[in-house]
């Protein structure tokens, strides 16, 4: 029989300490995940000249990237526990930290994925109408205000849509940085064994990719792209499935730490959750009804798209829980 | 200068001294500390095995809480020192998340606190708090990088063990069997 | 460069005070949102008071450390101190807490009548408090005697009260810290070498090659310098024999441990002696110049050979043989260490003679790495009066019955102040200063009658423990931190004086010992006792006698002063042991004479009776006793006290780690409150062991509102609620409390109750 008793260690401001991030890490993951995945198709395709075949995915989607990333960026600073000192993150720059990095990073898509859709203001208003959310109208109002009345947003805005290839090539780049941001920031704690796995970061930049898609199937009001998008999140989903087994095959054939981290999902507190939650409505029964759809059922397109946005955000709940639960021994 | 810090695991009661040597020399609130203390047995009645480890910071070599840091807040000082300061803190965590060994935490102010090695006492030539009031003398600092030191020595002439070797962390506190 | 402190601050600014005013709010705001981070005292900037240890017995020397604010920052042991060497015990260190506990008694209290016998209180001014202590005094003395208000008391309030008392006329008197806890061990001792141990014991631990420790759990209690010494035994690769029925830290670090069934020592004791005899193991020359009686000691314990042993403790012969011959073949550097709360089974003279007869044949007393020869400085006491004679004292209700009763016994005093108790020397009144009967005299529900029982009681502590719930006024005592005391001229291997001088004022209302014990002595009439207005003085006055002053004690803290005579027996010296024979009795003689065993005899003690388990109860290193727990530094180290249960024991009543279980003892009483379970191989399958002082219950109102102990309240079970057998050691009349058994319930006994009714 082994015994292990702690001393001053269950004392009230400590216990249990080690269960510090909870979900507003959680759901920051999540939405810079899905914020990346946006980005990275609207750029994609803008740069691939697929601007008008694909007008939600390229001049529409991304004025929700703002709110995401402002929402994430609002998650952040409220889990911190030093809240006036957030200015120190921007200080300094850290190439080691993916706290610091990211923070820098997420500034900069914020701000670039503002002036994106600025600059679609007609596209915008015209989506609106087709939606019927003419309430709305007071943005595109706002916009062209900006635009006309204002000098400083003026030459941002017409700067911004005359040289819109460059900050393409910008934006794609930091939306990947981005969604690699998501992934390894966890990955970076390699004291949690179950984080501290180089398919990690793959596999959410993969889901928060998918996310992205699923977010453009669902608002986007074009048959065409949500179609395009249903083949690419199939793939997408695909890959996760595949990155999942590979993860969980190399953590058993670890050493035991790394054994005991794949217990959690095998047999352990998160198999369930994880298992039939997060694989099964969330990634493979939203695969089969992509499936179905294409093959020409009809499925309203907003359930496999939310299957997979909920799947995504769960699957970050149970990494940032899971993960903490995950420690070597000692 | 390499400070480190050897413990007598054969020695050590338990008592927890230590820990309320740290909380009065360094203002650390009710309710928190900064080491803590392990009683490990093994085995069957009678046939067993028993002992105690006084832990904290390692002040490892290779710091991944230094590293994760997104503000330079934790940092090294001379002789390999992990602090914090306090200023520069923002209160992510993400230290406390890199750390295996579960050192830092929050302090009640918001900023993350740990073990400073007494870095206030080591420079006026004195042990930190921990070691100089310890009943048992079980716990030894210094200098690693001075061969001659006491530690140096106890390091050298006696079995020993660091704490999770295997996350690569280089610890400098060495238990000594 | 020069350093301004707050104060100098202040002076200098004092024509700014109005914009400083106008400020304030916005500073404080800027404070509460950015904390200023608290630097640590550093080494230079401290001032320094020496101090001495009032957290245990040990009284170990330290310097409090304030800063310049005058704030109480940390305590730190005296490097010079030999009974700490610089190193304080972790209560020691977290003494501090004593001073800051915010639930300390803070004014005088005086009873009022309480609805449903509430203990309620009304806060009073010292003059109220005093009147009314003079004013019952006198009664008790108008009714039945000065002699009948009996002293209760520890540590080194104790003196103080002790000198009021005589001087009054009253020497019914005892403390706890004997019949409870050494007083077994003394007079063993003094029945073999005409010399106690006292306090702390003469162990020559740093230079011995073999120590044996039998109930005694060096490490879990921090007799910090012998924890010190043993450590250093550690380094040098020394033996340790320890017997312990628990797998006790010091049974961890030991060469060997022995698991001995409970009760049992005697008969390893004597199956040890068997064997240094009989092999030749002992110091020949030794025996022969220095001891009485090794020829009929011999013939005693032929029959207690390791094999008889055997059955009896459950340790395999060969163990026996085999730690026999290491202890043998140390003399004479071996130490069978004495042990403290030697407080067993009744026959304890007998288990601690059987200690100091095996040390004797052994040649360890007197004998480098045995026992040292201490020395104390002898102090002048200050002129006064003689004390009055009093009628009768401790000694005719303690010495009638039990011959070797050295000191006061606290529970003949509690049986003389019971309803049923008809005899001359009736206790009718208590004055209890500094401790806490509830817990440390047994049993509970006599105590309980006794108290109830009086006219009158007084209580002077820091803190609301359970005693202030009986008493009629209740004095607020400042902490060791905050008051002088007498000197500590404790004997050891180089007579030293150590003093305790007031770090910073009382806190609150409190006051010191001195000062509640003079002026109640002024007050009754004792002034030609008093001639000084402050203890300073008396100090001061003593210090000088000595070639010292107050003004150097508080410099260096501790002062040393020369032997006068050698620490060890030199080799054929002719010596004189304070005995009737002259020489160490192996056969006491006075014990022969009043009919006590003149050789330790063995005596079965029973067995655990089926289903129960015996209830062993012990220390934790930071704490002592009760009065810790409520330390918030000592608290917060360790406030969950556990019950150890062997993992058979936890199979039987389905028990996990962690459960919240009750304790039932077989007279039917039931712990007030449940206690965690551990489940652990340390422990033997027929025991269960928890530390002593938990359990608190002790609660008071003042003008209505509650005041108790708020962290320690309800934490775990006191042994002393389950402890129900009392066996009396004959000689003593020590009171012997490890014959004890319990049972486990796992459902709340309590809950039960309620639904009943």
């Amino acid at each position: 029989m082994e015994e292990l008793f702690q001393t001053a260690r269950d004392i009230h401001g400590l216990y249990p300490h080690v269960h510090i991030w909870g979900w507003p890490i959680a759901t920051y993951l999540f939405l810079g995940g899905l914020a990346a995945g946006i980005l990275l198709f609207a750029t994609l395709y803008y740069l691939k000249g697929k601007e008008n075949d694909m007008p939600f995915t390229v001049k529409i989607a991304p004025i929700f990237t703002f709110i995401i990333i402002v929402i994430g960026l609002l998650l952040l600073v409220y889990d911190l526990h030093h809240k006036l000192y957030v200015w120190q993150l921007f200080t300094t720059f850290r190439i080691e930290s993916p706290m610091s990095w990211g923070a820098w990073t997420l500034v900069a898509v914020s701000i670039l994925s503002l002036l994106w859709p600025l600059s679609y203001v007609d596209d915008i208003e015209k989506y609106l109408h087709e939606r019927g959310w003419k309430k709305l109208d007071f943005i595109t109002k706002f916009i062209r205000d900006l635009e006309h009345n204002w000098l400083i947003p003026r030459f941002v805005i017409l700067t911004f849509r005359k040289y819109r290839t460059f900050f393409a090539w910008i934006l794609l780049f930091l939306s990947i940085i981005l969604g690699i941001y998501t992934g390894i920031l966890l990955s970076a704690f390699n004291a949690h064994p179950l984080w501290n796995n180089p398919i990690l970061g793959p596999l959410f930049l993969t889901s928060g990719v998918s996310t992205g898609s699923a977010f453009v199937m669902w608002l986007s009001n074009n048959k065409k792209e949500r179609k395009l998008m249903s083949t690419i999140d199939m793939a997408l989903i695909a890959t996760e499935l595949f990155f999942i087994i590979h993860m969980i095959m190399g953590m058993q054939a670890g050493p035991e730490v790394f054994k005991q981290a794949a217990h959690l999902f095998l047999g352990g507190e998160f198999t369930v959750l994880f298992w039939v939650v997060f694989v099964g409505f969330g990634l493979v029964l939203p695969f089969i009804l992509e499936a179905f759809e294409l093959k020409g059922f009809h499925i309203p397109p907003a359930l496999p798209a939310l299957l997979v946005l909920i799947g995504g955000f769960i699957f970050r709940v149970i990494m940032v829980y899971a993960g903490q639960m995950s420690e070597y021994p000692f | 200068m390499r400070y480190a810090m050897a413990i007598e695991v054969n020695k050590c009661v338990g008592c927890g001294d230590c820990v309320v040597a740290c909380q009065t020399e360094n203002n650390v609130p009710m309710g928190y500390s900064r080491d803590w203390i392990i009683e490990l047995a093994r085995g069957e009645y009678p046939n067993l095995f028993m002992h105690f480890e006084s832990r904290r910071c390692n002040h490892c070599e290779d710091t991944p809480c230094v590293r994760t840091c997104p503000t330079g807040a934790s940092h090294v000082i001379e002789g390999g020192i992990v602090k914090v300061t306090h200023d520069e803190c923002i209160g992510c965590g993400a230290c406390i998340e890199a750390c295996p060994y579960e050192a830092r935490y929050f302090h009640p102010d918001g900023y993350v606190d740990k073990c400073t090695f007494c870095d206030h006492r080591v420079a006026d030539g004195l042990d930190p708090a921990c070691v100089s009031v310890c009943p048992t003398t079980c716990m030894h600092f210094g200098d690693l990088d001075d061969p001659d030191s006491e530690i140096s020595q106890l390091i050298k002439s006696r079995e020993n063990y660091t704490l999770i070797p295997e996350a690569g962390t280089a610890p400098q506190i060495y238990y000594l069997k | 460069m020069n350093k301004l402190n707050r104060r100098d601050f202040i002076k200098i600014s004092g024509t700014a005070t109005a914009g400083i005013a106008m400020a304030q709010p916005l500073t404080g705001i800027w404070e509460t949102l950015f904390p200023k981070e608290k630097k640590p005292l550093l080494e230079n900037e401290a001032i320094k008071t020496p101090t001495v240890c009032e957290v245990c017995f040990w009284n170990c020397a330290g310097w409090v450390y304030k800063d310049n604010e005058g704030k109480i920052k940390k305590v730190i042991g005296n490097d010079i101190d030999p009974h700490s060497n610089g190193r304080l015990c972790p209560r020691g260190t977290g003494g501090l807490g004593m001073y800051y506990d915010e639930d300390r008694l803070k004014k005088p209290l005086i009873r009022v009548k309480g609805k449903n016998g509430k203990p309620e209180f009304k806060e009073a001014t010292w003059d109220e408090a005093f009147d009314v202590i003079v004013k019952n005094m006198k009664a008790i003395e108008k009714k039945y005697g000065k002699e009948s208000m009996a002293l209760l008391f520890h540590g080194k309030t104790g003196p103080h009260f002790e000198h009021l008392f005589k001087a009054w006329g009253s020497q019914t008197m005892g403390e706890p810290a004997g019949a409870q806890c050494l007083i077994t061990r003394e007079a063993g001792f003094i029945a073999t070498y005409g010399a106690g141990l006292a306090s702390p014991e003469p162990t020559d631990v740093r230079n011995t090659n073999c120590l044996v420790l039998i109930g005694n759990h060096i490490g879990e209690n921090m007799h910090n310098g012998h924890v010190q010494e043993v450590s250093e035994l550690i380094d040098k690769g020394g033996t340790i024999i320890t017997v312990d029925p628990r797998f006790s830290t010091m049974a961890a670090h030991s060469t060997k441990w022995l698991p001995i069934k409970p009760s049992t020592d005697l008969a390893l004791l004597l199956a040890w002696m068997n064997v240094i005899i009989n092999e030749g193991l002992y110091d020949k020359d030794y025996v022969a110049q220095y001891t009485y009686g090794f020829d009929q000691l011999k013939e005693h314990v032929q029959k207690y050979t390791p094999e008889w042993a055997e059955s009896i403790t459950t340790i395999p012969a060969g163990d026996i043989y085999e730690t026999a011959r290491m202890i043998g073949g140390a003399s004479p550097r071996v130490i069978i260490h004495p042990g403290r709360h030697t407080a067993w089974y009744g026959d304890d003279t007998q288990r601690t003679r059987a200690i100091a007869i095996l040390n004797a044949i052994l040649g360890s007393w007197g004998r480098e790495g045995g026992f040292y020869f201490p020395e104390k400085v002898k102090l002048p006491k200050e002129a006064h009066p003689p004390f009055p004679k009093p009628k009768w004292s401790w000694k005719d209700i303690s010495r009638e019955k039990h011959k070797m009763a050295i000191m006061g016994i606290t529970n003949e005093i509690i049986d003389h102040a019971l309803p049923e108790y008809k005899g001359p020397y009736k206790v009718k009144g208590m004055f209890i200063a500094a401790t806490n009967p509830l817990q440390s005299i047994p049993s509970q529900d006599k105590i309980k009658r006794a108290l109830d029982n009086q006219d009158f009681i007084v209580v002077v502590d820091t803190m609301p423990a359970e005693i202030t719930g009986y008493a009629d006024v209740v004095l607020p005592e400042a902490t060791y931190l905050e008051r002088l005391d007498h000197l500590r001229t404790a004997h050891h291997r180089q007579p030293n004086i150590a003093l305790r001088y007031p770090a910073v004022k009382p806190k609150w209302d409190s006051k010191p010992g001195w000062w509640i014990a003079r002026e109640i002595g002024i007050r009754l009439g004792l002034k030609d006792f008093y001639e000084w207005e402050d203890f300073e003085e008396v100090l001061d006055w003593q210090l000088k006698q000595v070639g010292s002053s107050i003004e150097e004690l508080k410099k260096v803290g501790v002062k040393y002063f020369p032997r006068k005579t050698p620490m060890y027996l030199k080799p054929g010296e002719e010596y004189w042991f304070n005995t009737n024979t002259g020489k160490i009795e192996l056969y006491s003689t006075d014990f022969a004479e009043w009919g006590y065993d003149p050789m330790p005899v063995y005596k079965d003690h029973g067995d655990t009776p089926p289903g129960y388990l015996r209830l062993i109860y012990g220390r934790l290193p930071m704490h002592t006793f009760g009065r810790t727990l409520n330390n918030p530094y000592l608290f917060e180290l360790q406030h969950d006290p556990l019950l150890w249960v062997h993992p058979k024991v936890a199979r039987i009543y389905g028990l996990e780690n962690g459960q919240e279980v009750w304790l039932k003892n077989p007279k039917g009483k039931v712990s007030s409150f449940p206690i965690k379970v551990r489940i652990t191989e340390r422990i033997r399958h027929d025991s269960v062991f928890m530390p002593h002082g938990f359990g608190n219950k002790g609660r008071i109102f003042v003008d209505g509102k509650k005041l108790e102990m708020h962290r320690a309240y309800g934490r775990g079970i006191l042994d002393s609620e389950m402890i129900y057998n009392i066996e009396k050691d004959p000689e003593t009349g020590g009171t012997g409390m490890r014959n004890n058994f319990v049972t486990i319930l796992t459902e709340n006994p309590h809950n039960k109750k309620d639904k009943e009714s």
